[in-house]
């Protein structure tokens, strides 16, 4: 699967990298994370670390963090080795990490958020309150955020508590500053407000690894690039010269058709009919019908009651009121299990809660809700397990060491195909996907795109809850809007459109 | 159907297991017991002249069949994420009913019907209250502790029943070769009818756990309860059979110590749960649920037994062998977070 490709440059410029990793390797039971990786980070600018998930970034990072030792390799810190034992080592070498979801303390003051764990003391020996005000009032000064350093943190908003968070990664002494997908879960208007904090940053001189999924992110705040994928060093340089497409194939090692793989199915008859479905709180009076073939979307803003809606249809909670009809026949789901003896699945938006038993190896999870056809009179026979969960892994391309490896071992994507692979072990008749891609890279996220058309192919209904807009628009069948709990409308593929359904969704008529 | 390609590679071979059966039991905590009961084993007859005689070895069964099959359906519950902290009393309930109906006249299937029933009418509560009702086990456990017992001892006070009939002390007493159709060897003279109960017991909760969908469901709900409801399990009803098991092996338990006693007094077999949580625990079974397994049960009860009785043998008085359950629990309880602390900063 090798492909042509731009060699990794030598870097422009005549600066001089301040942090340089030759060579890492780690290597986990079944697993090699890293094989011989290189990065480099430079003073002033902004390198952006890019992979798919699995493709070793995050163990990469713990290395640089002192979490993980690494197998082999050297880190080189203005031209001397080094080597970080602990979390402590790493930050006393001037290393610091933003992260997703910092940990911080509700009862405690913004300042002794930023300096829990070196607070400054006086000669006695007690907390310096006065320096640690006046320190960490200036921090928050240089990253422009307007928060008095005596504030409880509970009395903050989500952004401002975030703007701590980087607050306390700076109050070390740092030349390298690692963001580890630091916009996660944050809006457009807080994203800018931290790429402000980044331009900043590179003005002070320091380092900084930008780690992030999105394209217009990286594009938009990095001046460097590394390409990992499966643990391995695919390509470096300086992101002006390198286009999009360059950095996808990199990534993938394929290149990726933008567009979805929707095919046109015949649409056959009527398979489920919901009827008034209504809960006292989350959603209310949703009728629809749902074909053999036929991909149903289900948009909205996140809070309209789309995935409360799906887990009553699966018998997670019952609604108020309502009806449901399965190929014509009423069907009462109390539990979720009548749902898939109905032949109603449901693969759940939160993956290692409610998708699957994550310490539990591949096989038992596949095999967990067909544990009647892997048995014969309630014993388990362990060879039709196999067989049962290697049909699956097959079909959906999973990649994993062995079927007996837990299923936290594997990456998001992968943990996704399992789920899914679960599921359609029971043979179902109507498959609900709740944000089927979320958090998962593209090329998983393009195979989970396929594997949808393939499965409605085959007469499987499909409905897709999604909050991202072409993901709707590119594999919808027919789209049912829901807003605070109600239907805004259902529109056929001929008459969507990007603008009617977020106009629907947000009530912006 | 294409939809991203250059080149689409064949479908990946993913192997069953990366290593061999054989190489994962050699590093398992339950080779680890048995090279401890071997040790506790050679250590006890060489510090006792005592210890090697068949009579002494089979009386020493006594220190752990009982509480061993409470054990076993307890492992399957604390998998599950459950506990049961009434066992004990529940023990003392269905002990002070069969009392009565011995009283009242009653023979021994009665009685032994009397006992099974208690104890599956308690489970059925425990499991009610949990399973239903949605109430975390231990406080409703620690609740049904006092009233299990409570009743008991309003029935009793200070008075004892006895008077069982003469066949009812078969269970606790009884050896294989009182059985008539039994084969008559010498070696079921020492064999105890309890010694067998322990083995069918510990035989049918680890085909049911390691054999069974139902045990794998066990294991399912115990990792994560969610995902195991999301995937069909019907969790509800699992944990409630899995309360029914315990307190009907409670009352089983019941059975065999009131009959080796000959009597019933409020105090019979107090302090027992924790032993026999002690016990799953020793056996490997994760207090935090999930995992844990009925052989590494087995040898955890032999080990308790052995360890007792030969610290009788020496003449080591009750509260040292208490003080040294309470070391035991806490030991076994610390010790796979520490051996897991190590492995991953070995790893890391």
């Amino acid at each position: 699967m090798t492909l042509p490709m731009p060699a990794a440059e030598p870097f422009a410029g005549n600066d001089v990298p301040i942090m340089e990793m030759r060579g890492i390797s780690k290597a986990f039971p079944g697993v090699k994370a890293l094989d011989d990786v290189e990065i480099s980070l430079h003073a002033g600018s902004v390198t952006a670390l890019i992979g798919e998930n699995g493709a070793g970034k995050s163990t990469l990072v713990k290395i640089l963090t002192g979490i993980y030792q690494p197998d082999s390799g050297e880190i080189v810190i203005d031209g001397r080795p080094v080597q970080f034992g602990s979390a402590e080592a790493a930050i006393r070498g001037g290393i610091t990490a933003i992260h997703q979801e910092t940990v911080l303390f509700d009862e405690l003051s913004v300042a002794e958020n930023i300096f829990l764990g070196h607070v400054p003391r006086t000669r006695f020996g007690l907390v310096n309150w006065k320096a640690m005000n006046a320190r960490a009032a200036a921090l928050l000064h240089s990253i422009d955020a307007p928060i008095s350093p005596y504030t409880r943190l509970k009395d903050l908003s989500i952004a401002q508590r975030h703007l701590v968070a980087i607050a306390r990664a700076l109050s070390v002494e740092a030349r390298v500053v690692i963001m580890d997908e630091p916009t996660a879960a944050l809006s457009h208007k807080e994203v800018e407000d931290l790429f402000r904090i980044i331009e900043r940053l590179k003005g002070q001189g320091k380092a900084i690894l930008f780690i992030s999924h999105k394209f217009e992110e990286v594009y938009g705040v990095a001046d460097r690039f590394a390409v990992f994928r499966d643990g391995r060093s695919i390509g470096s340089g300086l992101l002006a010269q390198t286009s999009q497409d360059q950095i996808v194939r990199m990534m993938v090692g394929r290149s990726v058709e933008h567009a979805f793989p929707k095919v046109d199915v015949a649409i056959g008859s009527t398979v489920l009919k919901v009827s008034g479905y209504s809960h006292p709180t989350e959603f209310d009076d949703i009728s629809f019908e749902l074909r053999r073939g036929e991909i149903f979307g289900i948009y909205g803003l996140v809070g309209a009651g789309r995935s409360e809606f799906c887990q009553a249809l699966f018998g997670v909670t019952r609604p108020s009121a309502g009806t449901v009809e399965l190929e014509g026949r009423r069907i009462d789901v109390r539990s979720p299990s009548d749902a898939v003896a109905a032949g109603i699945v449901y693969v759940p938006e939160e993956r290692g809660r409610h998708g699957a038993v994550l310490q539990m190896p591949i096989f038992q999870n596949i095999s967990m809700p067909s544990l009647s056809r892997t048995t014969r009179a309630g014993f388990l026979r362990q060879a039709e397990e196999f067989a049962m969960a290697r049909r699956y892994a097959e079909r959906l391309d999973l990649r994993a060491a062995a079927l007996s490896v837990p299923v936290g071992n594997l990456s998001g994507g992968n943990q996704q195909k399992v789920v899914i692979g679960k599921w359609l072990a029971t043979k179902p008749k109507v498959i609900i996907l709740d944000e089927p891609t979320k958090g998962i890279d593209i090329g998983s996220k393009a195979a989970v795109h396929a594997f949808m058309s393939e499965l409605a192919g085959e007469g499987l209904s499909v409905i897709m809850v999604s909050s991202e807009l072409p993901e709707i628009l590119g594999m919808s069948d027919r789209v049912l809007v829901m807003r605070e709990g109600r239907m805004a409308g259902t529109w056929n593929r001929a008459d969507l459109d990007a603008e009617t359904l977020v106009r629907a969704a947000t009530g912006n008529a | 159907m294409t939809a991203l390609v250059v080149d689409t590679p064949p479908p990946r071979r993913i192997p069953d297991r990366l290593s061999t059966p054989f190489r994962r039991l050699l590093g398992s905590w339950e080779v680890l017991l048995l090279a401890v009961t071997i040790a506790i084993f050679i250590a006890n007859s060489l510090a006792s002249p005592h210890f090697l005689d068949p009579w002494n070895l089979s009386d020493a069964t006594y220190n752990f069949t009982e509480k061993a099959m409470i054990a076993f359906a307890m492992t399957l519950l604390i998998i599950s994420g459950e506990i049961d902290l009434s066992v004990a009393a529940i023990i003392a309930l269905a002990s002070t009913a069969m009392g009565a109906a011995a009283q009242a006249g009653f023979g021994t299937p009665a009685l032994v019907s009397v006992g099974l029933g208690v104890g599956l009418l308690c489970g059925a509560f425990n499991g009610l209250l949990v399973a239903r009702v949605g109430l975390p086990s231990i406080v409703v456990t620690i609740g049904t502790m006092s009233l299990f017992r409570g009743i008991a001892q309003i029935v009793l006070g200070d008075q004892a029943y006895g008077g069982y009939p003469a066949s009812f002390a078969w269970f606790g007493q009884g050896y294989m070769s009182d059985f008539p159709w039994w084969p008559a060897l010498p070696v079921f003279e020492v064999i105890t009818f309890e010694m067998v109960a322990f083995v069918c017991v510990a035989l049918v909760f680890g085909i049911l756990l390691h054999q069974t969908a139902f045990g794998r469901r066990v294991y399912a709900i115990g990792n994560n309860v969610f995902a195991a409801q999301f995937s069909g399990i019907p969790v509800e009803r699992t944990k409630f059979v899995l309360f029914l098991l315990t307190g009907l092996m409670s009352g089983f338990a019941a059975v065999c110590l009131t009959s080796r006693l000959g009597s019933t007094r409020h105090t019979i077999a107090a302090g027992w749960e924790l032993e026999v949580v002690t016990m799953a625990v020793l056996g490997g079974v994760s207090i935090l649920g999930g995992s844990g397994t009925i052989p590494g049960v087995v040898l955890a009860a032999i080990v308790m037994g052995l360890v007792t009785f030969g610290l009788g043998l020496l003449n080591v008085p009750g509260i040292v062998m208490s003080i040294f359950i309470g070391l035991l629990l806490i030991l076994v309880i610390a010790l796979p977070i520490v051996f897991h602390r190590i492995r991953s900063r070995a790893a890391a």
